[in-house]
């Protein structure tokens, strides 16, 4: 019989060194989002690799060019699908910003409260698939509980589970529902036992910590360079949070802290959602304090908000204010602005041009995504294909915001 | 604060600072073209300005305000340390939207680099010096910018023939599967030709 090793030169062994390139996506079980990565291989090694997005790219943009300010609140909505609420005010502070109006007291605590409803519903979604795509299945059904607990209070509240369009310019579609504080209590004391339950699951879990720790590096003067924000940006260890840097709605009035991470890798991601998970909760809880119980909702201007449905069909006055806000939409002073607030994933930003009309000029939105992603080619270089998972799992691509 | 940048700005850069203003509270200084890329780097490095991070970059395109140049290229910044933003401007490009270039940004900030894909898909401004100037959001046979105020919104482009990927063995045949057969832009021949919009009555 031959010896196995007739080729092989002498003292090395040679393996074959092409290096091979793979497609993951753009449609993969182990995916976020839709999304492509050609990675090249060198060995199980990626050396190098080319993330392809804008395989859920609707025109955004183009779309808001051809309605009414108001209109575009549906599709704010679906660019961050996991924490829509989050998006709606953002929104509705951008256009505020221009046309300089202050919504009332109640509503801004209302706001906050359901922004960081939002927001804990994304970090829960976030860290769940997480678990869920390296195996540990049941956090993910515990967290996915704990979602339709939220959901069942924005369904209570805005009539939609999950795209709710609820913002309003000056305001918000409806006032709160009259349970809304106690339901909210009750909800989120269960909420907060599934979070713990699900924690339990997996943060002493040798496998779990081992895939996350010290997997996926980021430097904070990298991650500020790509433009990171958000919890991706706070676990390099740079305390920015727009909440923090630059308070909107109540946030001065509210005490939480800003938890940062260390060394900027997947075990900070994960750790740094889990924790804001927790100051969410606390924002909420003082905010169903301070809320009033009474006051208006939306702010008291005809050019605005649309009046009354009984006056709408029985005066004159009233059904043509309604006609030309429907139909004209609000007229926005002409200039350009930017407005920024912490989305689920990090600052959210509207770029606006207004003409004067009833139409944005120009609508741009800063997909915090979109910066993040962009990073992940340089995380990913140097480590091993099973390594992309829980990385880019640890970056929440939302791929409508991503893509616009 | 932040006044004091426009203010540093003019003084380093007495000519190439067109304009300046603060509307809505925002900082903004529209910045010539060609001192594009030395304006960004003394914004990066002065430490008494320090924009170390790179929140954002887009363009507008002013085709229907009559504004040559056409483009306007927009770009956000923010400091971690000092806390202050400004936004710096570019006017480029002619009407037909040629000559739309500006240096690439790339190598003060490497997180210009998807941003700057986007404004070149989108609306054609070619970025010099970028490493990497391909489409990111539509695929690389589209035609036309989709961004720009010429661009009809019901244009219709045509299906993209069957990649011929050397090596890749196609599973189905060209159709990859599809039962129904391939269709072709001919069948949709009234939408291809749509003209470009007018802007709107004033």
């Amino acid at each position: 019989m031959e010896p196995l090793d007739l080729d092989i030169s002498e003292g090395e062994l040679e393996l074959p060194s092409e290096p091979m390139l793979l497609n993951m996506g753009p449609s993969h079980p182990a995916m976020h989002g839709t999304v492509r990565i050609v990675v090249e291989l060198s060995g199980e090694v990626i050396n190098k690799a080319d993330v392809q997005i804008g395989y859920l790219h609707r025109g955004f943009e183009k779309m808001c060019e051809r309605g009414t300010w108001t209109q575009v609140f549906p599709y704010v909505d679906r660019c961050n699908y996991v924490s829509p609420m989050l998006n709606n005010v953002g929104f509705a502070l951008a256009v505020e910003k221009m046309m300089g109006v202050t919504v009332p007291e109640r509503c801004q605590y209302y706001r906050v409260a359901l922004g960081e409803l939002a927001r804990i519903c994304d970090h829960m979604i976030c860290n769940g698939a997480m678990c869920m795509e390296l195996g540990a299945f049941t956090p993910f059904l515990y967290l996915a509980r704990a979602r339709e607990v939220i959901w069942d209070i924005f369904e209570e509240e805005t009539g939609a589970r999950v795209t709710h369009s609820f913002g309003r310019v000056g305001g918000m579609a409806a006032p709160p529902t009259p349970d809304f504080k106690g339901m909210v209590r009750a909800g989120l004391a269960r909420v907060m036992q599934y979070i713990n339950d699900s924690e339990k699951l997996v943060l002493k879990n040798r496998i779990f910590l081992d895939r996350l720790e010290g997997v996926g590096i980021i430097s904070k003067e990298d991650a500020l360079a790509l433009g990171w924000t958000g919890p991706t940006l706070r676990s390099t260890g740079a305390a920015y949070d727009v909440r923090r840097s630059h308070p909107y709605l109540v946030y001065d009035r509210l005490d939480f802290d800003i938890p940062v991470g260390t060394t900027g890798d997947n075990y900070d991601r994960f750790m740094c959602r889990l924790e804001e998970i927790r100051q969410s909760y606390r924002i909420i809880d003082q905010v169903l304090q301070q809320m009033p119980d009474e006051g208006p909702i939306n702010v008291e201007d005809p050019r605005i908000i649309l009046p009354p449905k009984g006056e709408v069909y029985t005066t004159i006055e009233a059904t043509i204010q309604h006609f030309k806000i429907v139909m004209e939409g609000i007229k926005v002073p002409a200039g350009e602005c930017y407005s920024y607030t912490e989305g689920g994933n990090g600052e959210l930003g509207f770029y606006m041009v207004s003409d004067g009309s009833g139409t944005p000029y120009r609508m741009r939105i800063r997909p915090p995504c979109f910066a993040v992603t962009q990073g992940l080619e340089q995380l990913v270089t140097g480590l091993m294909i099973p390594d992309i998972v829980p990385t880019f799992g640890s970056l929440n691509m939302i791929g409508g915001e991503c893509d616009h | 604060m932040s006044k004091q940048i426009l203010d540093l700005l003019q003084a380093r850069f007495p000519g190439a600072i067109l304009e300046t203003h603060s509307q809505f509270g925002d900082d903004t200084a529209v910045v010539d073209p060609a001192a594009w890329l030395d304006v960004a780097k003394f914004l990066r490095e002065d430490p008494r300005i320090d924009m170390d991070m790179f929140t954002d970059l887009t363009a507008v395109d002013y085709l229907w305000q009559g504004m040559v140049p056409r483009f306007e290229v927009v770009c956000h910044l923010r400091s971690l340390q000092h806390g202050h933003r400004i936004r710096i401007k570019a006017r480029v490009g002619e009407e037909d939207g040629s000559g739309a270039d500006i240096a690439s940004l790339v190598p003060v900030w490497k997180g210009a680099n998807w941003f700057e894909r986007e404004t070149f898909d989108m609306f054609g401004v070619n970025f010099v010096n970028h490493p990497d100037l391909r489409r990111i959001l539509m695929y690389p046979e589209f035609e036309g910018y989709p961004l720009r105020k010429d661009y009809p919104a019901q244009k219709y482009q045509p299906l993209v023939p069957f990649r011929d990927v050397p090596g890749k063995m196609a599973p189905f045949g060209p159709d990859e599967g599809m039962s129904f057969g391939r269709q072709t832009h001919d069948q949709h021949a009234g939408y291809a030709n749509e003209e470009a919009p007018l802007p709107p009555e004033a």
